[in-house]
């Protein structure tokens, strides 16, 4: 058993809903435990950094601070977080009268940063702390012949810490190959879908979304398998309908979080794979692996 | 150092964090070239430097650039002098709102309720500050948003009131802290 801090960030409250429930439930087959941290608040974001720079170092400290003291990697599926504490732990750790600041502020409160925190992904840690064998070995409805685009989207890969290549990453394809899906090429894998301006610029986050869509369906992909970023898989999942009515589309391509595609895989069903929240409904596509699978299955599992 | 007040722009965009190397850039326009949005801005990320560095505080405050950023971190990742475009642009995002500029962009507004929703319930609650950015924008654009709300309520992925968490009075110490020390 794998052993972790979670922290899921504000949005797996809410929007990012179905894939939390996907990541809790792929940990246990996989023999990983995401301790959430207790109490744990925003990170800040973009948005505040944007308000006030200063503040929004301390805000995100407090969580680098709480994760020390667990002496766990700390991980989250968002990769909005995933940027912001990496870079604000990289920051503390360079400037060091920003860190004197910020540990003043903490020890009204009684907490301590050091920057002893490893600040990992769900994805990255699902990849390195697993691989795709280990995954493909406990698939027992596989996908085969599903044709998926892998969106793997900015902060997962970008700002670059040593995390998949920065422009053209793979390890979503190599995860969702070793579920039995065929990824197919997708050059727009690492391009932005405008979240952070969904609500303010929308015609702006509508015009990139479509990209990703267009592209996806260019190349034949059948369904998407996304981060576990929430704000990626709404996106995709959540805007295909304000895409099409703008571009007079007809987009209707389920938007699978890579963890939500490995439930299912394992043989959990739609509910507990978070698989019922999703907007752009997978059901009509993942029904054939239901039912036509344990037949074809059955001679790997009796060779197991 | 601390003790200097601020001489030009230019130094107070240096002074923040993550910002230190403008003076490093080389103007090579991979910024712009790769930018995301580029095509939104009045002036593109590589101009954002440029006006930075000749002090054109005003112009480049009250245009609609910077706002359009959507860290994607691809002038990040590709800048030759390691600049960190995006850290710049969202430094000079957080010395617009302090310093009262009004762009054309209600992405200010949207920031300000966010971080707003951080203050009040120590996590972000995502239909509050909708909510209240749309109150304070144009409550007719929230009705566009109401066959999004209500798709998101059907799939359990809007809760209808935010969780009290404890965190919430470590946090607003934290913030008056930090506020405490100033802009350097
Ligand atoms: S990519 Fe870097 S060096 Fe080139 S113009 Fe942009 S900030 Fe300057
Ligand atoms: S991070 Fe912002 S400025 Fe940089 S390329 Fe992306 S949108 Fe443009």
């Amino acid at each position: 058993m794998k052993y972790y801090a979670y922290y899921p960030g504000c949005s797996m409250e809410a929007t990012g809903a179905p894939v939390e429930m996907s990541i809790h439930a792929i940990a246990k087959p996989l023999d990983m435990q995401f301790i959430e941290l207790e109490d744990w608040t925003c990170c800040g974001s973009s948005p505040y950094a944007g308000v006030d720079k200063f503040k929004a170092i301390g805000i995100t400290a407090r969580t680098l601070a709480q994760a020390e003291k667990t002496g766990l990697d700390l991980v989250t599926p968002c990769s909005s977080c995933f940027t912001i504490l990496h870079e604000t732990n990289d920051l503390l750790k360079e400037d060091h009268r920003l860190a004197d600041r910020v540990r003043g502020a903490l020890a009204e409160v009684g907490l301590a940063y050091n920057g002893t925190a490893r600040v990992r992904h769900v994805v990255e840690v699902l990849y390195n702390d697993l691989g795709p064998d280990a995954i493909a070995a406990k698939v027992v409805r596989p996908l085969t012949g599903l044709r998926v685009a892998c969106y793997h989207g900015c902060q997962q890969v970008r700002p670059s810490y040593g995390f998949d290549d920065p422009e053209y990453p793979d390890w979503l394809d190599k995860m969702a190959a070793a579920l039995g899906a065929s990824p197919v090429n997708f050059p727009l894998k690492a391009r932005c879908c405008g979240s952070s301006l969904v609500i303010s610029e929308p015609a702006t986050a509508v015009e990139l979304i479509h990209k990703l869509l267009e592209n996806a369906s260019e190349n034949g992909a059948q369904a998407m398998i996304t981060t576990t970023c929430p704000l990626c898989h709404l996106a995709l999942d959540g805007y295909q309908h304000a895409v099409n009515s703008k571009y007079r589309t007809k987009y209707n391509l389920p938007a699978l979080a890579i963890t939500q595609a490995i439930a299912f895989a394992l043989g959990l069903d739609f509910k507990t794979s978070g698989l019922n929240g999703n907007i752009t409904s997978p059901k009509k596509l993942l029904e054939p692996f239901m039912t036509a699978q344990p037949e074809q299955a059955k001679p790997e599992t009796t060779a197991a | 150092m601390s003790d200097i007040p601020h001489t030009t722009f230019l130094d107070e965009v240096a002074a923040l964090p993550a910002c230190g190397k403008i003076n490093e850039c080389i103007q090579c326009g991979v910024c712009s070239g790769s930018c995301s949005t580029a095509t939104h801005w009045e002036y593109p990320p590589r101009k954002v430097i440029a006006m930075v560095r000749a002090g054109m505080k005003d112009e480049l405050l009250k245009s609609n650039s910077i706002w359009f950023c959507v860290s994607c971190y691809l002038c990040t990742a590709r800048c030759p002098r390691d600049i960190k475009p995006a850290n710049i642009v969202h430094g000079l995002e957080s010395i617009a709102i302090k310093e009262g500029y009004k762009p054309p962009t209600t992405t200010t507004t949207m920031y300000r309720s966010f971080a707003q929703s951080i203050v009040d319930h120590g996590r972000v609650y995502e239909f509050g500050f909708m909510l209240k950015y749309f109150l304070r924008t144009n409550p007719f654009a929230a009705l566009k948003m109401l066959p999004m709300a209500i798709q998101l309520f059907r799939h359990g992925r809007m809760p209808l009131a935010p969780k009290q968490v404890k965190g919430k009075e470590e946090l607003t110490t934290i913030i008056n802290k930090m506020g405490e020390g100033g802009d350097r």
